[in-house]
Order: C-alpha cells, then structure tokens, then sequence
C-alpha cells in the first residue's frame, strides 16, 4: 500500500494550483495549451475517482452477458468479436442496456460537459 | 523568408502588384500549410491565402484529392456561383513556393461555438440550414466532365475502409461493432447518380459573415460518390458544439437543409442521409483513434491530439443516440 494522499487528491491540488494561479498569468496560445493540460488533469482525477467502481459494473455485466470471466479489456475484446460476428446484437437480453451504462460511465470520466450526455442524464441514466 | 518568394511570385501574374506584407502561418503539419498575406497593390490591398505542400512533400495522403484538383474544384464552385474564394494562381516551378495555389482571402468566421453563440451572427443562424442544402445542390451540380480526376467512393468501400482504419488501431470498442454490423446490415449499395461529394462539409470548414454562409473550405476530402453523403455529414452531432436539436451544424433541421436542397431542384433520399450520418458519426470516432495513435507512435506528441483520442466516447454516445435510443 502506498502512502498519502492519494493520487486523486494530488491530481486535484496540481490542477487547483495550474487553474487559480498560473493561468491567470498566462495569454495566447500558451493560455490554450494550460487549459488543455487543465483539462487533462482533471479527467484523470475524475478517472482516477470513478474506475474501479464502474470498472467492476461493467465486468459483471459482462460476466452474465458473455458467461465468461476475465479481465475488462479480455471481456471487452470478446463481447467485440461476437457482435462483430453476428452471435450478440440489440436483440440480445441486456446488451442495450450494458451498453448504455459502460458508455455513460465512459462520458462521466471523459466528457461530463458533453451535450448528448447532460440529455441523457437527465433520462435519468 | 516566405515573403521573398511570394513577392516575386505575384509580381509575375498580379497585374501591378508591387510585393507582399503580412504572411502568417495559419494552420498545417509537416505536409500542408496555410498562410495568409496581402499583395500590395496601387489599388489597394489584396486580401490573399496560400495553401501548399512544402518543396519535398510532394505526394498527396491517400484519401487526400491532391491540392491542383482542390485548386480546380474551387474555381468551378466559384464559377458555378456556390460561395467560394477565387483561386488567383496555381504555383509554378518558377514560384520556389512548393506545390500549392493561392486564393482570394474571404472575410469571415470559421469558429463554430462563435457562429452558434455570438450576436453577429444572429440574423444569420435561422436560415443557414437551408442556405447550406441550397449549396449543396449546387456543388453536387458542378458538371462532371469537367471535374478533376477524384477516386471514387460508394457506401460499401467505405464500410470495408472504415472497419480496416478500426481494426488496425487494435481498440476493441463494442459500440463501434455494432455500428459497423448496422452500417453493413443498412448499406444502400450504389447511389442513382454518382456525383462531387465535398467529403467534409461541415462547421468549421465554412466562412460564415453576417449574411449567412460565404465560402466553402477544404476540398482534400472530394471525391466522386453518393451526394447523400455529404447531407449526413454536415448532420454529424459533433459538428453541432451542443445545439443538439439543430442537426445541421447547430444550426437548424434536417426538413430546412432538405427544402433548401430541394428547393434547388435536386431530390433527398433522407434514409440514405441517416445512414451518411451514422458513418459519419463513426467515421469521426475512429478518426479520434487514429489522433490516440500518432499521439502514441507519432512525432506529434501534443496534449491536444491526446485529448482528441479521449472524444472518440462522444461518438460512442451519439451511435447509441442514433442506433439504440433509450425511452422510445
């Protein structure tokens, strides 16, 4: 185990520091390339907050859609190839639905911001 | 200096041009650039735009049309009265500029979330989605036999193209199979009529001015294809910055782009637009992939194009939008 604090609480202290420090200091394009470091650290921290959770949501919905085990990029990859082949698609029994939740987990980290994830949020997904 | 060159070029072929002021680099990789200036004439300054590969990078991408026919497909539109900047020169030898051409300079706005949002624009944002199918009739109208030579692409190669770009980024993404299974599952096959397609029409490739759209941009992605593909693509969710229910580019529906293309008397097949829009939707998604690799292998090892990678989950959301809608 290692010592603290933790990766989330040290993402989110660089990029506090980055936001209401240093960019204030900064315009142009340098100004631009901040905010996308900003922005990188930001999804981290939230990365880092949420994966493990949503991770083993996804595993298990995996597990019972696949009847397999494995790891998140094994199950992923196989899930892949049987939609690829034709053995899952919509019609299957819990494939929309686990897609819906893998994906809205996915805006979560990446891009909570992004329009067709607030109306869908707002679905109450 | 890049002046030096371009001065004694348009001194050549300008009528009365003295010399060039002001050049700045625009935008462009290794392979292409773009750089504004302005001839200085004694009847005032000419607004100009260079667009070139560099000396020694004289071989297109494959996808690409190749800047001589981007060159030749802006001065039909231009003559066929669809808005586009006037091409003054086609760079020679003698230039010392590369392989390129230089255009009129047309005043405007390309920046999407300023078109959408800013009170300039105003006026103009109703009516933009009609006066977009209006343009497209008009560029699918350009006559073929006096195109350039362009490669020819129907649904079915883009399909198979599209699903080797994914499987060559090894990026198992289960949406995208499914995206891929529908596109196959609904391939139109070949189109009635085989037209110009723009190829990447859409926000961000438009001048826009307060009277509405002034000039098309960036033909590299012309080729010979199915029309309906361009109205697809200008549908694509990520070219609405947020206006989600305004799917042509943020700015109005799908019935306005389709009486404005109609209107110009050409027909819409909406149900082959809806499968352009899916392509186009996946198209982008594995287009940010391709960004995660070169972020990854390639010399550009900027914090943008990683961060590109990251949106391909947009189009992820906006498939299952199109393909597998929660509530209905």
């Amino acid at each position: 185990m290692q010592d603290e604090p933790t990766p989330i609480e040290l993402t989110k202290s660089v990029a506090d520091f980055l936001r209401n420090d240093i960019a204030p200091l900064i315009s142009g394009h340098q100004a631009f390339k901040l905010r996308v470091a900003i922005n990188i650290l930001d999804l981290v921290t939230r990365q880092l907050t949420r994966e493990e959770g949503s991770d083993a949501a996804e595993v298990a919905r995996l597990r019972a859609l696949l009847g397999m085990d494995g790891s998140v990029t094994d199950l992923n990859r196989a899930l892949a190839q049987r939609i690829a082949k034709g053995e899952v698609d919509l019609a299957t029994p819990g494939l929309a639905e686990h897609l819906w939740a893998t994906t809205m987990d996915k805006l979560a980290v990446d891009q909570p911001n992004y329009a067709s994830y607030k109306r869908e949020l707002g679905r109450g997904g | 200096m890049i002046e030096a060159e371009l001065s004694r070029s348009v001194r050549r072929w300008c009528k009365g041009a003295t010399g060039v002021t002001g050049a700045a680099k625009l935008s462009g990789g290794a392979s292409q650039e773009t750089w504004r200036f302005d001839i200085t004439h004694p009847d005032g300054e000419i607004g100009a735009i260079l667009r070139r590969s560099p000396k020694g990078y004289g071989a297109a991408p494959t996808r690409a049309a190749g800047l001589a026919a981007e060159a030749q497909l802006m001065q039909l539109a231009f003559e066929a009265g669809v808005p586009s900047p006037r091409v003054m020169h086609v760079l020679v030898p003698e230039d010392d500029l590369g392989t390129g051409f230089i255009m009129q300079r047309v005043e405007g706005e390309t920046i999407a979330r300023k078109i959408l949002r800013d009170d300039q624009y105003k006026a103009a944002r109703p009516h933009l989605a009609r006066q977009i199918g209006g343009i497209l009739a008009g560029l699918h109208r350009l006559p073929k036999n006096r195109l350039p030579e362009l490669r020819s692409r129907g649904a079915t190669q883009e399909i198979s193209e599209f699903e080797r770009d994914y499987r060559s980024l090894n990026w198992p993404k289960p949406v995208f199979e499914l995206a891929l299974r529908w596109l196959r599952d609904h391939d139109p096959g070949p189109s009635t009529e085989t037209t110009l397609v723009h190829g990447d029409f859409r926000n961000g490739n438009l001048i826009i001015g307060a009277d509405g759209v002034r000039a098309v941009l960036d033909w590299e992605l012309a080729h010979l294809g199915d029309p309906m593909e361009d109205l697809g693509w200008v549908c694509v969710n990520s070219w609405r910055f947020g206006e989600i229910d305004r799917p042509v580019g943020g700015f109005g529906t799908r019935e306005e782009l389709f009486a404005g293309y109609e209107a110009a008397g050409r027909k819409v097949d909406p149900e082959r637009v809806k499968f352009w829009e899916v392509m186009g939707t996946l198209r982008w998604g594995i287009m940010c992939g391709g960004m995660m690799q070169r972020f990854r292998e390639g010399p550009d090892h900027s914090m943008e194009r990683a961060m590109i990678g990251r949106r391909a989950s947009e189009t992820e959301i906006d498939l299952l939008r199109l393909l597998a809608p929660r509530g209905s």
